[in-house]
């Protein structure tokens, strides 16, 4: 080795200095829509079609990312959120996917709506190394860190919400007959393909997969037809409005079965309610989000600061719908990662951060449930626990449960 | 000085060139005089020239965006065959562009097949199941025909989920394609390629509809459209042509679906529903019932017109757009051919007097 | 058996809604011989407006008729401001108007009043009917009204000069002219008829579906598809043809195996596209013999 000159180590020492010293501010590393005093995230959500009941999932999200900006935003920079209507169709999707990394150049896109629209963008978003952070959907096919490392997902996924139903059917009623109510698209059929699953070989208990179009006017059919099979299991999968025709027409023709919900229909102010509050004694459901409209979060400290941020920012927000509960949760999960990233915004940054989640929690989420991520993790929101409607209120029972589909 | 019968026939379907008028001052617009230039190749070619250059000067986003465009626009046109030039109403041609791109994509993901092929296959298959469906459908008239096309366009996204075909087409979550590459001596991207390869089928089809309206098969087709007892006493074959219009009707629609679905690299039941048919129909009209220039003003409504609307109001954008088409109705009831075609007339006008 | 019987019993159940949207369809066609597609949203919209009624203290019937005499003149208004200056544009132009209609009140109904579902009060409650659990109170009181308005359409367009003077403007508007009736106003009134009728219709369904915005495009389908079968020239007609799709669709829903489930919606329109082929008109609907 030669001699190193005094010039030589006189001029390394400065960095070494650096390399050596934690103390030290880290260079800053912008990708694309990074400045100093700002952070651009994309957005599409249904604003207008069929599907615009959830465009407040994006509304309340911006609402959220307002409240950030006005607390000063994450390390000093303001976060600019734009989002643009897709109308629920894929081609609109992409065209306003592309808009947003290609014209907008935004860093990365957050809580894109819906599975066939996040499909389509799916191949587009990996191919152009763009972060696909949190996907507002519960299709299994997220988790893939492998085959599609930029995209991850974030609420519990359908499948492994079926699995855990049928775990629990299987140790309730192990003999019942299964009758399960699910929405003819991919979150349904996903609800079905897990419960099937997660029944194993016993997957022949269920004797009627009966579906419904969003343009049904009721599911009152169904009903009938799964008490005349001498259904005693009822899964219901569907929305809150065919959840809340399903409940009540089980009651009106007098059937009792043992009626599981999926968490996507057990709302109370938006299921519950409309349906008749007595007759919902008894439903079984699954939570990783609290209810707003549950008196049981009445004191929460948690549900508190979601009603004053509902209250300052988006007071035209329903406070029974329970997208505006699983908006600002969403949100709150890019800031954190937004914050881990420091300095570093890089795609390559956001992505790596988003992958290392180590037990964060936001308000909302229910006490216990925590979001992890890892490098071949792509599954952030994996617990949830069981509850029982008792009239008024749900009461949680039971452990957290994993789901377990990767 | 009144307008000639023709002139007001052709208003009242908003329609610009209804019939040549054989002689008169009218004719002056429609036939180049010898030795002059003839405007209107003038203008088809200057905008051809434009589309090629576009590309190459602007963004990949707006050559995507344009490439759209022009698939919107085939598809229009096929929708204008049938409904403007057939006077056969049709709410179901969602279906025949949902064939179509399903065809591209099952030849491309199940069995390879070089994508160049699937325009073709496209147009033959729906080409038939046009005809096939034209033939029950010459019983039907107006609103019963609405209805049975109205069923054609809901019954396909329910067959595209039908779990029992999913090993084809991918059931509810669809097919994705992997875009093709363009040929290696050609100095563009993805996005300039697929531009032109659209455009080229663009002008193609665009010139064979032309000469189809011209010919004597367009005049036949016209007639049935506006006396069809007449067109029947004069010895037409009104079931023929019906069913074979149908037939060519889904064939454009349905190349335009295979060339969407290049350009969008994914297809799946939801982006083929009765809303896709509706919006056809409004760029139908605001391009021009029976033009043929008219589609490329339709296809530009079609995806330009919803971002508009949602740029004013993200929550009120299904309004926002209501409000503009009531506008453009309200400003030009005969689409924008008539429009256009009335400022011609009048300019004439101006100019003899 | 039993389950046949139970399935048509809620077949019925399901066709009272849809029959009642088809009379209301059918009232617009016979007005202005168009069919307008956003028939659907402007009945949500005033059931949502009933509901406002409720909401600011009003009592059921107080917020009905409110709603039915908004309707009435919201009709005649879009009629006058919206449909006249286009009366000579060429129907699809027209037919995209209809289009603009459906897109402006769907938003609009979501923006001002959102997209949680509300449950809506019915003056005939939901017991069972008779005791019979196959329907209940509330169906069997959609059915009696829907019966009713039928009836009084009757009454109305055969027996009352106003009705007379309606059928005529419609079907011969200058003939019509000059026997001294008032077309412009005929058809305003077809139109704050039909609005009404849409009122009513959703303020009887919106108890079994549930108030939203979105809550008629089904619907509206069925009760289309009901009315075209039925034949458009005779509500009698649609309100038969709106049962019987009712009907049809479960049964194909329940008894059609493998594909039956998942297709019951493509089933139950496939047949009435071949019903159509074989009476093209529609089941009672008249043939239009027109001149040459």
């Amino acid at each position: 080795m030669n001699r190193l000159s005094r010039r030589t180590i006189l001029a390394a020492a400065p960095s070494a200095l650096v390399l050596a010293s934690p103390f030290v501010a880290r260079a800053k590393n912008y990708g694309p829509g990074v400045t100093d005093t700002e952070i651009k995230i994309g957005n599409t959500s249904p604003y207008s079609g069929p599907a615009s009941s959830y465009g407040t999932i994006g509304k309340a999200q911006s609402a959220y990312y307002k409240m950030i900006n006005e607390q000063g935003g994450v390390n000093g920079r303001k976060i600019n959120f734009i989002s643009y209507d897709d109308a629920y169709t894929p081609p609109k999707a992409v065209e306003m996917v592309r808009k947003l990394v290609e014209q907008d150049q935004v860093l990365f896109t957050a809580a894109t709506l819906g599975t066939p629209t996040n499909s389509a963008i799916w191949q587009y978003m990996n191919q152009k190394k763009v972060p696909q952070l949190f996907v507002a959907t519960g299709a299994t096919k997220w988790d893939d860190p492998k085959g599609h490392p930029w995209t991850i997902g974030w609420q519990p996924n359908y499948q492994s919400e079926g699995r855990i139903y049928a775990a629990y059917i299987l140790k309730e009623k192990p003999d019942g007959k299964i009758g399960v109510l699910y929405q003819n698209d991919d979150f349904g059929k996903d609800y079905v393909k897990g419960l099937k699953d997660g029944l194993g070989d016993k997957a022949k208990l269920v004797v009627l997969e009966a579906s419904y179009e969003t343009t049904d006017p009721t599911v009152d059919s169904q009903i009938v037809d799964m008490k005349a099979k001498g259904v005693d299991v009822f899964v219901n999968t569907a929305i809150p409005k065919f959840a809340a025709q399903a409940i009540r027409k089980t009651a009106e023709i007098g059937w009792k079965p043992l009626h599981v919900l999926a968490s996507i229909g057990n709302s109370v102010a938006a299921t519950l309610k409309p349906a008749g509050l007595d007759n919902a004694k008894d439903i079984v459901s699954d939570f990783y989000l609290k209810d707003p409209n549950d008196v049981q979060w009445k004191d929460d400290a948690g549900y508190k600061e979601w009603v004053a941020f509902m209250d300052k920012f988006y007071p035209e927000g329903d406070k029974s719908d329970a997208g505006n509960v699983y908006a600002p949760s969403n949100a709150a999960t890019v800031v954190q990662v937004l914050k881990q990233c420091g300095d570093e915004l890089t795609r390559e940054n956001v992505i790596k951060q988003a992958a290392s989640l180590k037990d964060f929690t936001v308000p909302m989420l229910l006490p216990g449930v925590k979001i992890n991520t890892g490098a071949t993790d792509f599954a952030p929101i994996k617990q949830v626990q069981m509850g029982k409607f008792d009239g008024t209120q749900w009461r949680l029972f039971g452990p957290l449960i994993a789901g377990a589909v990767t | 000085m009144t307008a000639p019968p023709e002139e007001i026939a052709a208003a009242k379907e908003g329609l610009p060139f209804a019939a040549a008028p054989a002689a008169g001052p009218e004719a002056e617009l429609m036939v180049p005089r010898v030795g002059r230039i003839a405007y209107r190749e003038l203008a088809i070619g200057g905008a051809v020239l434009a589309a090629v250059i576009l590309p190459l000067v602007t963004s990949s986003f707006v050559t995507f965006q344009l490439t759209q465009v022009m698939v919107y626009a085939l598809a229009i046109l096929g929708l204008n065959l049938l409904t403007g030039f057939n006077g056969q109403f049709s709410l179901g041609h969602s279906a025949f562009y949902g064939i179509g791109a399903y065809t591209a994509a099952i030849l491309m993901h199940n069995y390879g097949v070089f994508y160049l092929w699937t325009l073709p296959a496209a147009g033959a298959v729906c080409f038939v199941v046009g005809f096939l469906f034209g033939l029950p459908a010459l019983r039907l008239q107006n609103l019963y025909l609405a209805l049975a096309t109205f069923t054609l366009a809901t019954v396909m996204p329910q067959i595209l989920k039908f779990h029992g075909l999913e090993a084809w087409t991918g059931g509810v979550q669809g097919l994705v394609i992997d875009q093709p590459d363009p040929p290696a001596f050609l100095p563009v991207d993805t996005d300039q390629w697929l531009y032109y390869v659209t455009l080229a089928v663009l002008l193609l089809m665009f010139a064979a509809a032309s000469n189809l309206i011209r010919s004597r098969s367009g005049r036949a087709i016209m007639a049935i459209r506006d006396h069809p007892i007449a067109a029947a006493a004069m010895g037409i074959n009104l079931s023929l042509y019906k069913t074979l219009t149908f037939g060519v009707s889904a064939l454009f629609t349905g190349v335009a679906g295979a060339l969407g679905a290049l350009a969008v690299a994914f297809v799946a039941p939801d982006s083929f529903t009765i809303f896709l048919s509706i919006a056809l129909l409004v760029g139908l009209v605001i391009g021009g019932v029976g033009s043929i220039p008219g589609c490329l003003i339709g296809g530009l409504f079609v995806l330009y017109v919803p971002n508009i609307a949602e740029s004013v109001s993200t929550g009120l954008a299904g309004a926002i757009y209501g409000v503009i088409l009531l506008i453009v109705i309200f400003a030009m009831p005969a689409g924008t051919a008539g429009f256009a075609r009335m400022v011609f007339a009048r300019l004439a006008r101006l100019r003899r007097s | 058996m039993e389950l046949l019987l139970q399935q048509i019993m809620a077949g019925l159940a399901n066709g009272a809604i849809y029959a009642c949207m088809a009379l209301a369809v059918v009232m617009i066609f016979q007005a202005i011989d168009h069919l307008n597609f956003a028939q659907g949203e402007m009945a949500m919209f005033s059931t949502f407006v009933a509901w406002q009624f409720m909401e600011w203290g009003q009592n059921y019937w107080v917020a009905f008729v409110a709603a039915v005499v908004v309707s009435f003149i919201a009709g005649v208004l879009i009629d006058r401001v919206l449909f006249r200056p286009i009366r000579n544009a060429p129907v699809l132009s027209q037919v995209v108007a209809f289009i603009a209609l459906f897109s402006v009140f769907n938003s609009s109904a979501g923006q001002i009043w959102n997209y949680t579902i509300k449950s809506f009060p019915t003056p005939f409650g939901h017991k069972p009917l008779f005791g019979i659990s196959l329907i209940d109170t509330h169906e069997a009181g959609m059915i009696g009204v829907t019966v009713l308005l039928l009836l009084l359409l009757y009454v109305f367009f055969r027996g009352t000069r106003l009705g007379l003077a309606m059928r005529a403007a419609a079907a011969n508007p200058e003939s019509a002219r000059l026997c001294g009736i008032r077309v412009g106003w005929m058809t305003a009134l077809g139109w704050g008829m039909a609005a009404a009728i849409g009122a009513v219709a959703g303020i009887l369904i919106a108890p079994v579906v549930f108030l939203e915005p979105n809550m008629m495009l089904g619907v509206l389908l069925y009760g289309f598809a009901g009315a075209v079968m039925g034949g458009l020239t005779s509500p009698g007609g649609a309100v038969v043809g709106g049962f019987a799709v009712g009907v049809i669709e479960n049964l194909a829903g329940t008894f059609i195996p493998y594909f039956g489930r998942e297709l019951k919606l493509s089933i139950a329109l496939i047949v009435i596209v071949v019903v159509l082929m074989i009476r093209p008109n529609g089941i009672f609907g008249r043939r239009i013999v027109s001149r040459v």
